[in-house]
């Protein structure tokens, strides 16, 4: 293991900002820490950088205790939120500085910089500074200047937060090639659960200050450990009264559950497929999404949300259709656990 | 219409108002300097008490400036960039100079080194000359203009935050280097104004140099006591002679100040 925490403990007045956390991470790996604001996750990440120090437990990097080590000797890179860019030094001097205070000699530091502007494509933009900058080419200088030094471990705290959505998509997949490319091990925190889920190899997700889940994206979509886990991953609609839906039996233990868009079918009255395993609904309104349509639905006094593709057959506000619900997560303070439809036989309907 | 009509009411009140407390005053001061010739103007000028009294003010100008804008860099770095228990006290208490009587600040320094003061038996034994010497009229003049320097600082730095230093230190940069490479160019402009404006309150400092000071002429006397001396022996000339160089001083000041307010005020956008 390459970055390893062990049971660390962080409290800021009343604020426990990490509980117990322990995990590790392989080398090359690239980690989302996800959570919602508040939760501790960039404590975790500053923690591991140095800028923090924890109450207790331990924190390893490559087999080595570095809690007595200053950040600066910890072989870290850190990319802030805000970029943190030296406002009064071009872009070239910028990624030059950690060089520098390394005392590396002057030809070298020209070309390792000019190599790092390569790798972000920002040639001929060296003399500028800062403010000269777009949010996603301050973002960019902000990643090579946190590599410059060959760091060993690169972090990365809400990389993309202060970029406009249309960069955003756009950097996330920049931001995941570069970093494959580099091959560096990264840890970034982030609060959006798309990011993480498009980004990163591995996921862990933080809550008021514990760990909920670790796994990788498609692991924790399809088998949520907790509940926090499964409301927070992937977009969910929360049912009180789930035994009404047909094919889910009330259990005593799980008084409510989390139902997914995808995990909800819609079809024409008249196109009923699986009689046995459907229920009447109504479709509430319709939403146009751009590239597809959020039915809002009304089954038997059960509010639902799915999407249904503009290919398909059209539907009207008020129409009664045919819902088929595939799946559906049971949970309650503690537990949570997956359920299939009973009534839905047929194994061939549904993949993730 | 209307509109235009305020707008000049105020220009020419605002304008008449300047003229009568600031202006007209100031060209007083020429004027009767002036008065019996550039012969008499020159000799009061040239004569040697004035121009001991000049040097001095000068030379206590100089360390206070010095003193001030080093522990003013320090303070606002401190209060701006750390967090700890106790700042908003220390906040308030730089700000002191700027609510207390300089009188008074003159006064403490006289019961603590002073004759009747608890540290004057020490410096006695050690033979150090604090009050009605050069020491203690630096000490007043630090005291009474503390605060410029910090007080433009602070709000520049909390402004800028730590991340860049964070960044830097993270890097392994030292201090020093931190403060000449990414503090220092962010504060420059903000810091020489409030050298300016230090400056310029050292120079004419008069209520708590007056006390520490003991008026011995050619000693301890600094330009603003001289002054006063000069009036109050009825050399009115003589007194508004010198009273010019101050002022000429001021006006040089003033401009300073205009240019580098202009170039902060760029710098922020």
């Amino acid at each position: 293991m390459y970055v390893e925490l062990q049971d660390i403990n962080k409290r800021f007045g009343t604020y426990q900002a990490a509980d117990h956390v322990s995990f590790s991470i392989e080398k090359g790996k690239l980690i989302g820490l996800l959570g919602p604001s508040g939760s501790g996750k960039t404590t975790i990440l500053r923690m591991i950088a140095g800028l923090e120090i924890p109450d207790s437990g331990d924190i390893l990097i490559d087999g080595r205790r570095v809690n007595d080590l200053p950040a600066s000797k910890r072989g870290i890179g850190f990319v802030f939120q805000n970029y943190a860019l030296f406002r009064y030094m071009t872009v070239f001097d910028n990624i030059a500085f950690g060089l520098e205070v390394q005392k590396k000699d002057k030809a070298y530091i020209r070309q390792r910089v000019n190599e790092l502007i390569k790798l972000i494509g920002l040639e001929g933009l060296e003399k500028r500074h800062p403010h000269q900058l777009s949010g996603g080419q301050k973002q960019r200088v902000a990643f090579a200047r946190a590599l410059a030094p060959s760091p060993q471990l690169l972090l990365l705290d809400e990389p993309f937060a202060a970029i406009d959505a249309k960069v955003r998509k756009e950097l996330r997949t920049w931001l995941r090639e570069t970093i494959n490319k580099v091959g560096i091990t990264s840890i970034f925190v982030t609060h959006d659960q798309e990011e993480a889920v498009e980004v990163a190899d591995e996921i862990i997700i933080t809550n008021s200050g514990y760990i909920e889940q670790i796994g990788s994206p498609a692991d924790i979509y399809k088998n949520p450990a907790t509940p926090f886990a499964a409301k927070f991953i992937g977009e969910s609609i929360v049912v009180e009264n789930y035994g009404r839906l047909h094919g889910f039996e009330e259990d005593r233990s799980y008084d409510r559950a989390v139902i997914r868009p995808e995990f909800v079918r819609v079809t024409k009255k008249e196109q009923e497929l699986y009689p046995h395993a459907s229920k009447r609904g109504t479709v509430e309104d319709i939403l146009f999404r751009g590239n597809m349509l959020e039915l809002r639905l009304n089954v038997d006094g059960v509010k639902l949300i799915t999407y249904r593709s503009l290919e398909d057959a059209p539907l009207a506000v008020g129409e009664e259709v045919s819902v088929l619900i595939y799946r559906l997560y049971l949970y309650n303070n503690h537990q949570v656990r997956l359920v299939e439809n009973a009534a839905f036989q047929s194994s061939d309907a549904f993949a993730i | 219409m209307r509109q235009k009509l305020v707008k000049w009411l105020l220009i020419v009140l605002g304008t008449a108002f300047l003229g009568v407390m600031l202006v007209l005053p100031l060209a007083t001061v020429l004027v009767y300097a002036l008065r019996q010739g550039w012969e008499t103007f020159s000799q009061a000028i040239a004569e040697e008490y004035a121009i001991k009294a000049l040097n001095l003010t000068l030379l206590a100008t100089f360390i206070t400036v010095i003193v001030n804008t080093t522990f003013g860099v320090f303070a606002a770095w401190a209060i701006s960039k750390f967090q700890f228990r106790g700042k908003q006290v220390l906040t308030a208490l730089i700000d002191i100079p700027f609510s207390i009587s300089p009188i008074i600040a003159g006064l403490v320094f006289i019961l603590v080194f002073g004759r009747i003061g608890w540290a004057y038996p020490l410096l006695e034994a050690w033979n150090i000359k604090i009050v009605f010497a050069l020491p203690g009229i630096v000490l007043a003049t630090i005291f009474v203009t503390f605060p410029f320097v910090s007080r433009e600082l602070i709000p520049l730095m909390e402004a800028q935050g730590s991340d860049e230093e964070e960044a830097a230190a993270l890097m392994g940069a030292k201090g020093l280097l931190i403060f000449r490479k990414v503090t220092l160019p962010h504060i420059k402009w903000g810091l020489l104004y409030g050298v300016i404006l230090c400056t310029a309150r050292a120079l004419g400092e008069f209520g708590a140099v007056s006390v520490v000071s003991g008026h011995l002429r050619g000693q301890t006397n600094t330009l603003p006591l001289h002054v006063e001396i000069l009036f109050n022996e009825f050399k009115l000339t003589a007194a508004f002679a010198v009273s010019s160089i101050l002022v000429l001083i001021a006006v040089i000041i003033l401009i300073l100040r205009n240019i580098v307010e202009y170039r902060v005020k760029r710098e922020e956008r």
